[in-house]
């Protein structure tokens, strides 16, 4: 009985921890909307984006009084917190994302159209056709990224035009691989590959005449896609064996990285890791596989406006009248590496050779298409590859792939 | 309660110096505990600083437009302070705290996940009506093409706001609010019309909801479209093509005529069958458990992914409990030399994260670089993650390796509390090592490893660290609408349903983790009621 009322007190005590820690969670809720009446602007972006955001947000705040608070998040877990608090009305104003994440946000209701005005005419093309969907445009494109060859120039002195040379040019160079690229063992990886099966003269969907993709014209079960996935087989474990699903982004980076291999196909941001080895990058346009262009798809980092922003007068000033100038975007270049949307701001950023180098490539680059239903189709379109990569009759498995898509498409 | 406790110990252990030390100062607390005034002291202070933090909670909330959960937390602080102020009461003072934590942890998860079982909760019906209305609303407005900009100024008169503007064509300033077209005002400038308010930059965001929602009919006729400003400055033509009609609770296609009907299921639709994105969160009953039980899609992959589990959970369980078991009789022979040293080397698994050694493992099992291809089978091409059984195999190994320990400790302890003198008389009697071991170690082990054995297989059916780090749940199932694969087990198919690729369901999701609580809740109950039986027994 004695030692019962210390646990007693302990029990209390411990109470008022755990309350204290209820009241403070509950302190912070309460003062939240308080803020955003008095003028502040929640945006969500990455380490590297709120270090070169930094500078603008200040400015704006000086100027037009609404501060912006810059909230890190990890790039990964935007899309699913996004959709999942705008609703509660706990969401920020602004966002980072993928350009290719809009037809899903705007199925959820979760985005609202910015009106870029005469802006829009200042970015790049492919920029504007990235965010624009149904004919609107949702978000403020930032940077534009696509895939080329990197190549370490020690190992070789150029990029050959077609592939079987590039191979060639890759065993003559002694190497442990002749070229590499990231697959995965479960899903291959149909972006990496897509610039060889646009060589083929094949593409997902059908193209519009601005170049942007109509999502309601499925193509990539045509002819020229069946010839795509039997040059696929012959790449992989029955035939030459150059692609490799067994060796992942990682490993591939890593091999490009110890310099055994002298091609690479990835993105701009597996550059700086490669300098920071001392290998001498160069970045050369793709190869073709099956003689036309290999035309990557372009990926656009863009800002979204949330649909339940209160702040959304001063949210769109601020992407339209503060982040949409050469100088932000500029420094959201530096801290990025990838080449920016607006187009003054791009053609500076071409005297650096790297980014003339992807440029060049992204020049054939479309947009990945943004329609909600394209996560199902990366998911047969991988699996499909994958299977003919490990094997199986590469014809039969592209036309019920195709079916499988269509059926999902509907 | 806990006074025969203290009484019994010491007749047992040896009494020595820091034994004593220990109690006298158990004592000392006990003492000062019971020293009246100042017990209360601490309490009523403690209490005050609770009671006063959750009025300022409740506060905070209600200012917030929040009712309900500020009477939860008042009614439960209430209810904390009688328990705590009355004397006597005293199970309730040890129990509430452990109450309170379960209702918040595990009581209202487990509801709240129950609840969204019975929602259509997902892609697509992500918030409200309301939301999806204005969501609806917002998306159809177009800007009309190659409409020029128009300079505003943001005007204010008797709390209602206007847009002023200039005519494109004849240079006239215009002025013109809700539902009342632009029409030219006298003595109007660029900067503001006689009678009116103009707004700076500051005020125009303090209102920004009403002005952002402020929408000027260009001419009388709506056809023609309205003015709407998006930053304060310029304003752009749009024209909307759909209607919302809330009195007949339609959406109205104005360029098609289409007429999409709310159709109880959490979105307009057409009488084609066409429905409009966004939709809302609606009930919906049973339709999710009909679906994972139905659906044939849904329901072959959904009954293999559940025999694996089983099966998993089941060989996960017997293949460490063996190895365990095994590795605790031999290590605790008494010729064992360096008994120590090898049972720290045993236990060395068990205190790496299990999901950094799943995911080694993974990189070892890979078919052209892994360890065990390359150096184990000595440059084999073993596809040990890709084809469907050697990756379910793969998957035991890993499992066997990562719990194994686990087991090892249990059954050491066991078995060492096993009396020595049972057996000695096992063997006085004649009995072989074996029959030593089939009927007097192992049954006694059994009533004190019974129920661990059952918990590790509760573990091990929602093992999802395991799978998720190891494979993935692959290799993947060709056929199934939903992306599972041939190793997931209904965890990992569960968090792929709920948070994985564009098209998420967490209203099937959630169902599925029903099931998985109605699975694991009856086999435990079992199970226990088994054990309890053994108990008996002995």
């Amino acid at each position: 009985m004695r030692v019962n009322k210390k646990g007693a007190v302990a029990i209390a005590a411990l109470i008022a921890g755990s309350m204290l820690g209820l009241a403070g969670c509950s302190g912070q809720a309460a003062s939240e909307p308080k803020k955003t009446t008095s003028g502040t602007l929640t945006v969500w972006v990455d380490a590297d984006r709120a270090r070169a955001l930094k500078d603008v947000a200040a400015e704006f705040q000086k100027d037009k009084g609404i501060k912006v608070d810059l909230v890190v998040k990890d790039y990964g877990k935007i899309q699913q917190d996004f959709t999942a608090q705008v609703p509660t009305g706990k969401g920020p104003d602004l966002t980072i994302g993928g350009h290719d994440w809009t037809g899903g946000f705007v199925q959820d209701g979760v985005i609202a159209p910015v009106e870029l005005g005469d802006k829009a005419s200042q970015f790049e093309k492919v920029a504007l056709q990235a965010v624009t969907y149904d004919g609107k445009t949702y978000g403020l494109p930032y940077a534009i990224e696509n895939i080329a060859i990197l190549r370490n120039t020690k190992l070789a002195d150029s990029t050959p035009a077609t592939f079987d040379e590039m191979i060639a040019a890759g065993e003559k160079a002694g190497t442990k691989y002749p070229f590499l690229v990231g697959q995965d063992p479960q899903g291959s990886d149909p972006y990496h590959l897509y610039p060889f099966q646009t060589s083929f003269g094949n593409s997902v969907f059908a193209q519009n005449a601005d170049g942007s993709y109509d999502a309601s014209k499925l193509t990539i079960g045509d002819a020229a896609g069946e010839k795509f996935a039997t040059w696929l087989g012959s790449q992989g474990d029955k035939g030459t064996k150059v692609i490799n699903l067994n060796l992942s982004q990682d490993l591939a980076k890593e091999a490009f990285l110890a310099g055994e291999a002298p091609y690479f196909l990835s993105g701009p941001w597996n550059v700086a890791d490669a300098q920071a080895k001392g290998i001498d990058v160069a970045v050369d346009p793709i190869p073709s596989a099956g003689g036309e262009t290999a035309a990557p798809f372009a990926g656009v980092q863009t800002f979204f406006l949330s649909a339940k922003s209160k702040n959304a007068l001063a949210a769109t000033d601020f992407l339209v009248n503060y982040i949409a100038t050469e100088d932000v975007q500029t420094a959201l270049y530096k801290a990025g590496g990838r080449p920016p949307a607006l187009t003054t701001a791009y053609q500076a950023a071409q005297s650096d050779p790297i980014i003339a180098g992807f440029g060049k490539v992204g020049e054939n680059a479309v947009p990945m298409p943004s329609i909600p239903q394209m996560g199902s189709v990366w998911d047969d379109w991988g699996k499909t590859e994958a299977a003919i990569i490990k094997g199986s009759d590469p014809v039969s498995s592209w036309q019920k792939m195709t079916s499988n898509i269509e059926a999902k498409l509907k | 309660m806990t006074a025969p406790l203290l009484e019994h110990e010491p007749e047992k252990v040896e009494v020595d110096a820091a034994t004593r030390r220990r109690r006298k100062r158990a004592a000392a607390i006990a003492e000062a505990a019971s020293a009246g005034w100042k017990v209360w002291l601490v309490k009523i202070v403690l209490l005050g600083v609770i009671d006063a933090l959750v009025i300022y909670a409740m506060l905070a909330l209600i200012a917030q437009g929040n009712w309900l959960v500020p009477v939860v937390i008042g009614a439960v602080t209430l209810l904390v302070n009688v328990i705590y102020l009355k004397p006597g009461l005293l199970p309730a003072k040890y129990l509430t705290p452990g109450l309170i934590f379960l209702v918040v942890f595990q009581i209202f998860v487990v509801v709240y996940s129950g609840y969204i079982a019975f929602t259509n909760y997902g892609s697509g019906h992500n918030s409200t009506k309301d939301d999806a209305v204005s969501a609806l609303l917002l998306q159809s407005q177009t800007r009309v093409d190659d409409s020029p900009t128009y300079p505003i100024r943001v005007l204010e008169r008797d709390g209602s706001f206007y847009l002023l503007t200039t005519d494109p064509d004849t240079g006239a300033f215009e002025v013109g609010g809700d539902d009342k077209p632009l029409e030219a005002v006298d003595g109007a400038t660029a900067d503001g019309a006689p009678g009116f308010t103009t707004l700076d930059f500051g005020a125009i965001v303090q209102n920004q909801d009403a002005i952002g929602a402020l929408s000027v009919p260009l001419t009388d006729d709506p056809n023609d479209g309205f003015l709407k400003t998006t930053d304060g400055s310029n304003a752009y033509l749009f024209t909307s093509t759909l209607h919302w009609d809330p009195d007949a609770d339609t959406m109205t296609d104005t360029k098609t005529g289409v007429v999409y009907h709310d159709d109880g299921r959490g979105a307009f639709t057409a009488d084609d069958g066409t429905q409009l994105l966004p939709g809302w969160q609606v009930w919906v009953g049973f339709d999710n458990f009909v679906r994972a039980f139905t659906d044939s899609s849904i329901r072959g992959p959904f009954f293999s992914v559940l025999i694996w589990t089983f099966v998993f959970a089941i060989l996960s369980v017997a293949t460490t409990f063996v190895l365990g078991l095994f590795l605790a009789i031999v290590f605790n022979d008494p010729r064992m030399k360096s008994k120590k040293f090898y049972r720290v080397i045993m236990i060395l698994p068990y205190a790496f994260p299990g999901f950094l050694s799943a995911l080694v493992w993974a990189g070892m099992y890979n078919q052209d670089f892994g360890f065990i291809n390359q150096v184990l089978f000595g440059g084999a091409s073993i596809p040990w993650l890709q084809d469907p059984l050697l990756a379910k195999f793969a998957i035991l190994l890993t499992n066997l390796w990562l719990g194994y320990p686990y087991m090892f400790l249990v059954c050491t302890g066991a078995i060492q509390s096993i009396p020595e003198d049972i057996q000695e008389a096992g063997r006085v009697d004649g009995a072989s090592v074996w029959q030593i071991f089939r009927h007097i170690k192992f049954p006694l082990l059994l009533v004190s490893v019974a129920p661990l054995l059952i918990s590790s297989f509760a573990f091990n059916f929602n093992n999802f660290n395991l799978i998720y780090m190891l494979t993935g749940g692959g290799p993947r199932m060709a056929d199934a609408s939903i992306n599972v694969g041939q190793t997931d087990i209904l965890i990992s198919m569960v968090y792929k349903v709920a948070f994985v690729g564009a098209d998420r369901d967490y209203g099937l999701a959630s169902a599925f983790s029903i099931i998985i609580f109605v699975l694991v809740a009856l086999i435990s109950y079992l199970s226990f009621r088994q054990t309890k039986t053994l108990e008996e027994l002995n």
